[in-house]
């Protein structure tokens, strides 16, 4: 299977809409047919890596636990945008998994560099 | 009046139009609204901007799904479910800034 | 559809998935293990109940891929390889492993 470069673009919080859900199952598709994935947060995508989701109230599933599961997937390039964090008053301790920060013109020229691009 | 926002302050202008065009009252922060209240956030300042113009409030279960329970601003009241069902009971007319 | 255990009926969906997972216990695993022709060892516990805890602790059943390399991990490279899951659960480790175990099918399961 010819492997391509695919970069999901997240830019909206997770609950709320179904956006962030949908991506990250799409993303564990890809995944599991070993393409060369990486993560874009920016805007209020960075909401979704923030830690201690807890769910029971509004009777969702808190699928903030999922991306702990990535590494096992090798999914490991999981991008975040500096100012989307600073706008929201959060750092890289507030998130569940591992990530590289960069400034959003970082983060366009890494957009810039994939085979395919979904957009979330 | 009781203002009920229940979307994000920097993905949509909903708060932004509920705090210009209302006159006082109550806002209550439901769904992703509730990342208004986030200490250090875009949303705060804004709240606190208003000053005390508004009795604010946020939806407790939606904090907490969020991750965020333990971050809001000062001045705010969490509520429950029960609570927000007192707030619309409690308020002649309610706007959503949908 | 349904399946009948110890006088109870537990809701399936269209592929014979338990619908509700907090419903399930180790007799309706090993009916749902029955529709599958699969006859329950220690063996087949072993990886079922991994994948229950793989599953409280991500929220997901994972694909075979992952599936085998976890099991590696955690019991040994004499379990943690597909000939192994495959002579335990013939239709398929992932598919047939995750529905004796009451969970949803995998994400990307082909």
């Amino acid at each position: 299977m010819t492997i391509k470069k695919f970069m999901f673009v997240n830019r909206k919080a997770p609950y709320g809409t179904v956006y962030a859900l949908e991506s990250l199952e799409v993303v564990l598709i890809a995944a599991a047919f070993e393409q060369d994935v990486s993560l874009a947060f920016l805007d209020d995508g960075v909401y979704q890596l923030k830690k201690g989701h807890s769910t029971k109230g509004i009777e969702m599933k808190a699928f903030e636990k999922t991306y702990g599961a990535l590494e096992d997937y090798d999914v490991t390039k999981l991008f975040v945008d500096e100012e989307s964090l600073a706008a929201r008053g959060l750092t890289t301790d507030d998130l569940c998994v591992p990530v590289e920060v960069m400034s959003r013109v970082q983060l366009g020229k890494m957009i810039e560099d994939q085979d395919v691009v979904l957009s979330f | 009046m009781l203002n009920i926002v229940n979307k994000s302050p920097l993905d949509r202008g909903s708060l932004d139009s509920c705090l210009q065009a209302a006159d006082g009252g109550a806002i209550l922060l439901i769904e992703d609204g509730v990342y208004a209240a986030t200490k250090g956030s875009a949303g705060e300042a804004k709240l606190k901007a208003a000053g005390s113009k508004f009795k604010l409030y946020a939806l407790g279960a939606d904090a907490e799904a969020r991750g965020i329970a333990d971050r809001m601003m000062d001045g705010i009241t969490l509520v429950d479910y029960e609570g927000f069902v007192d707030l619309v009971a409690e308020h002649n007319t309610c706007q959503s800034w949908l | 559809m349904a399946i009948d255990v110890n006088g109870k009926s537990y809701e399936t969906d269209e592929e014979g998935y338990l619908v509700n997972l907090a419903e399930w216990n180790e007799d309706v695993g090993t009916a749902l293990a029955q529709t599958e022709g699969v006859t329950m060892t220690d063996q087949h516990w072993e990886v079922v109940n991994f994948l229950r805890d793989y599953y409280n602790e991500f929220q997901i059943a994972p694909a075979v891929r992952v599936l085998t390399k976890a099991i590696g991990k955690k019991l040994g490279p004499e379990k943690g390889n597909s000939q192994y899951l495959y002579e335990l659960f013939p239709y398929g480790p992932a598919k047939q492993a995750c529905k004796i175990a009451g969970l949803p099918k995998p994400t990307g399961c082909i």
